[in-house]
This record gives structure tokens, sequence and C-alpha cells, in this order.
């Protein structure tokens, strides 16, 4: 049988999502219904027992913390990326240069970024020395390992991830649509909610997976920033392969965990007509 | 009649020295429909757009009813504006577009607001197409919708930014007849922007014909036809041929095997090409002395042939004479 060649094109890509995405999914898929091995791994006899043990509402806890500190560094996300996005398309020539300082941080690594915030906040950190010394505070405050600096190290990672699509669609939006609403007696407030929020929602919606689905798997800022006081479903699945050595229920977190944001996904591409990844 | 627009010596230049409007004056009368037309470039939409407020003057003044404008926003101007490609809000309904003016003003009673936009939907003839979405129209629906959007609102002047250059050929006939009768209907103030000549020449009351960011000329159809002041505005307006300083529009120029009678002007030429119009013939011919000249005769006169000898002729009083 002859291939076109356009479909020969897509074979590199088609070979690596087989090998680096559907294989290792089919070997979590198998590992969940194992049982756990006594050094880590995985052996016989096959068990659901994995599953059942989901239910147990200790677990359901871990999954409800996670999904509201997603939902709420999502909703940061949107609350300073909009104004964000909305301010460079308005920047004129600087635009290049304020869409390169929001890519600026990717440029080092994540880990590195995330024990800098650590140094920031901590009891002799920066932020508290200054305090201190300023003679605002006299105790250093609690900054550091709690839920609070878990939220803020994800809406700093993942505050890109919500300003580029907005961007993206702000910059679309017909600039005569915007001087048609001024010109039909709109003052500028009436403009942005009627016509430039709701014209920009592909972009939110778009910004908003991006930010909330990472949110919720993330691991290194809940441990680092958290301090391991904040367990969220990251670092559960990330204990069940170290610590806890239970690598069958690691994958039936990871399964549960990719589950449920799928079918996220589907409840927001069907009221997304147009169909949004 | 009143004045309800008033432009005084409005000037508009870039950062970059680039001047779009310099010194333009201009008064509009009440009722009237008032045409800018000019090459592209020539700063009509830029006029446009500081008397809408979408950019401000850096000298001048626009006055509305007599009052300045000066510093006013686009919101609080009681002009409205239809946009080039309609710029209709594509995430809301016929009927949501239409209401979005008159939703801005908070002392209209909801009843009397649909008393508008239902009246607004009947003169367009877009009744029954409420519910659609932008998207869901023809080019001419769309045009309507702007239209109405902005007459809802019964401002004192309409501005029109070449409202009909996105319909196709057909259409935009169709299409100015009936704005000239809304136009009269309504009652409100047009200002009408164009590159089309015979647009402005049909539609418009008073003709304003811009250059270089001037006004070159003001006056009704005939007259910038007719007895154009500059030779920039004889030639935007229609062909014409030049012949020893003097304009002859290719209409005025007639065509005949002998001589003309007493005080006609001729001379004698050469047929170059003869195109058979359906209505006309475009005879194309060549002056002894060296110019070319192009007439447009009736067909009933007969026919001309490649490299035959004529006389051009026209009378004096269609001569175009103007200052070089």
């Amino acid at each position: 049988m002859k291939l076109p060649a356009a479909r020969l094109c897509l074979l590199p890509a088609a070979v690596l999502i087989l090998l680096l995405f559907i294989a290792p999914l089919l070997i979590v898929c198998a590992y969940s219904l194992l049982s756990r091995g006594a050094y880590g791994g995985v052996g016989l006899p096959r068990s659901a027992e994995s599953y059942t043990r989901l239910f147990d509402p200790l677990y359901a806890s871990i999954f409800a913390r996670s999904f509201a500190v997603a939902a709420i560094s999502t909703a940061l996300c949107l609350l300073l990326g909009f104004p964000l996005a909305l301010f460079i398309s308005r920047s004129g020539r600087r635009k290049n240069l304020y869409l390169a300082l929001v890519i600026l941080p990717f440029w080092t690594s994540f880990l590195v970024r995330t024990y800098a915030w650590m140094f920031l906040l901590r009891d002799t950190g920066l932020l508290n020395t200054l305090l201190l010394s300023l003679g605002i505070i006299r105790e250093p405050l609690p900054l550091l390992y709690n839920y609070g600096a878990v939220i803020l190290g994800l809406v700093y990672g993942y505050l890109p991830f919500m300003v580029l699509p907005i961007y993206a669609t702000i910059e679309r939006i017909d600039r005569s649509v915007i001087e048609a609403a001024a010109d039909l007696g709109a003052k500028p407030w009436t403009t942005l909610t009627q016509i430039v929020v709701p014209l920009s929602a592909p972009g939110i919606a778009a910004g908003s997976v991006l930010v909330f689905i990472p949110c919720l798997g993330a691991y290194l800022t809940p441990d680092l920033l958290g301090g391991g006081k904040t367990i969220l479903v990251g670092n559960l699945i990330q204990n069940q392969f170290t610590t806890a050595r239970d690598w069958p229920f690691g994958s039936a977190v990871s399964l549960l965990l990719m589950a449920l944001v799928m079918v996220l996904l589907l409840l927001i591409a069907r009221r997304n007509q147009e169909g949004l990844l | 009649m009143d004045a309800v627009l008033e432009l005084r010596k409005l000037s508009k230049s870039y950062a970059n020295h680039q001047v779009a409007v310099s010194g333009v004056s201009l008064t509009i009368q009440q009722g009237e429909f008032f045409s800018l037309v000019g090459p592209s470039g020539c700063g009509k939409t830029t006029t446009l757009r500081l008397i809408a407020g979408f950019e401000e003057p850096t000298d001048g003044d626009v006055l509305l009813k007599g009052v300045s404008l000066r510093g006013l926003p686009p919101y609080a101007r009681n002009v409205s504006t239809v946009f080039q490609n309609y710029a209709l809000f594509p995430h809301m309904t016929v009927r949501e577009n239409i209401e979005f003016g008159l939703r801005r003003k908070t002392q209209m009673r909801a009843a009397e607001r649909q008393k508008r936009v239902a009246d607004a939907l009947e003169m367009v003839q877009l009744t029954g197409k409420e519910s659609r979405r932008p998207a869901q129209l023809s080019g001419g629906e769309r045009q309507r919708v702007a239209l109405a959007r902005s007459l809802v609102l019964e401002p004192d002047v309409l501005l029109l930014d070449e409202p009909l250059s996105a319909l196709d050929p057909n259409l935009r006939k169709q299409v100015r007849s009936e704005l000239k009768s809304l136009q009269r209907r309504v009652g409100i103030t047009f200002l009408f922007i164009t590159h089309d000549q015979e647009e402005a020449l049909s539609l418009s009351d008073r003709i304003g014909v811009m250059n270089q960011g001037r006004l070159e000329q003001v006056g009704t159809p005939q007259d910038v036809y007719l007895r154009p002041r500059t030779r920039f505005v004889a030639d935007f307006l229609g062909t014409v041929n030049w012949i020893n300083g003097v304009g002859v529009r290719p209409e005025a120029t007639r065509i005949s095997y002998h001589p003309p009678g007493e005080g006609e002007r001729a001379v004698p030429a050469v047929i170059e090409s003869s195109l058979f119009l359906g209505n006309c013939l475009h005879v194309k011919t060549r002056l002894i002395t060296g110019e070319p000249v192009v007439a447009q005769v009736s067909r009933l006169n007969g026919s001309y042939g490649c490299g035959e000898t004529v006389h051009v002729w026209w009378h004096p009083q269609d001569e175009i004479i103007c200052p070089q």
C-alpha cells in the first residue's frame, strides 16, 4: 500500500506518541490492577484493591482540596492575567517587550524559581527580615509552608499560560468593534464588560484550562512551598511511588485524576460549541 | 436651514510630522446629504474620525449644533458612525446590536426602547431576523443592521465611512438608492465618505472634494462636476480631455466628418479606436496637435473606422477652465 506523503510526515509524531504516551499509559493501567511488590514495583496476583481504596474519605478530601487549590489559583491567574493581557495589547510598540517579559521566567528552571520563593518567604527570608528591621512586625510572619504559599507559587508559575491565550484573543478583536461601542454611547467600563470580555471568552477558557490542569496535578510547588503540610493529589501520587512504595495505588490515583480532568474537559468542550481544544 | 455641524480649520498631524488633515473648514446644514470624496489617503477618513472623537485634532475645532466637541470622548458625542466593515458585535443578535446604544440611555423605559427597536428593524426591513447573529446575515443585511444600530439613536449627524464599498457591485447600486430614500425619510444629516465619484454625485446634496488633507472645493454635484475649480477636482470626478489648457468631458466631446457650425471649437483628429459599449460608443482619437482625446458619442450617429480623419468639436460653454 502506498501512503500519501502528507501522512508519512505524521509518522514520526505518531511513533513518538505511541512510545512515550500510549505505552506508558497502558503500563500504568496494568500496574493499577496488580499487587504491590515488597520493595516497590508490582507483582501478582491481579487485584482491584487499589480502586476500592480510593473510596476512603481521606482521599476524597485530598481530591477536594486539590480542586479547591487549583480553582483558586486559576481564578487568581484570571484576575491578574486578564488586565495584564489587556494592558499588553494596548501597549503599541512596547507589546513585544512586555510579551518577552511575561515569557522570561521560562528561561530558568521552575525548581530554581520555586526555591527563590522559599528564600523570599521563610522566617529569615527577605520579606520578613525587611518588615522586622522596619519595625512593622515583631515576630516573623508565617509566610511559608501553608496553602497561601502554595497558591502564590502556582499563580506565579502558571500566570503566563493565562496571559498568552487571552492576549491572543484580545489582539484578534476588531479595533473598529470597540470604537463602535464607544460610538454608540458605551463608556470604557461598559465596552470592557459587554464587548471585550465576551469576545475574549475563548482565550479565557483556554487559559483557564491551561492553568487549572497543571495546578491540579502539581506536586513540586505544594511539596516545597507547602512543606509537606499540604498534601495534594500530586504529592499523594508521588508518595506512593517513593516512600509508600505502593505502585498499584499510585497508578490508580493517577488514572482517577486523569479521568476527572477528561470529564471536566468534555463538559467544557460541550458548553463551548466551537470546541476549545 | 440651520448649520448642524461645523469644522473650523480642522487639522491633524501625527508624531512623524505626517499631515493627515490640514485646515479643513466646512459647514453642513441640518438634513443635508453631504459627501466627502477624494482618493485614498486624502484625509477624508481622518476627518470623519476627528468628528466621531476617535482621534483628537492637533488644531481647529468641531462644533455640533454650535457647541465645541473638543475633548469630548466618542460616547459623549451625539454623532454615530457606520463603519466600512460595519463593526457589528459578533456575539450579539441583530436585536441586541440595535439595542446596544439605547441601553446606554439609562433614563429610557423598556417599552420605549422596544418600540424604537421594532421601528428600526422595520425601517431597514429586517423584521423577523432579529434573533440572528451577524455571521448568519448577508453583506447587505449586515450593512442595514449597522445603519439601524446608529439611526435608532437619532444622532445629530450620521457619519458613513464608505459603507457601500464592502458590497458587491450589483447590490451597491440598489443599496445606494435605498440609502438616499432612507435619508429623506428619517431627515437625519448624513456625512458620507467615499472614493467613488459616481456614488457621491448621485447621492449628495453637496460634495466636498479632498486632496492631500485639504478641502479643494465644496459645492453641489453640478458645481463640482461642471465647474471644478482645480484640475484635481475635474480629474477626480471624471475623465477630462485637456486641450490647449481647457478641459472637455468625453460626453461633451463630439465627432463629425464635416467641420461644425460657426461658434463651435473644433480640431481635426484621427480615429484610433472605437469601442461599442451598448448604449454609446467610446471613441479614442488623436488630435493633429498630438493630444489624445476621448469622446463618448451616441451610437445613433453612426460608427467610426480606425484611421479615419474627423473633426473633434465641442460647445464653448462645455469647457472647463481651471486656474493652473
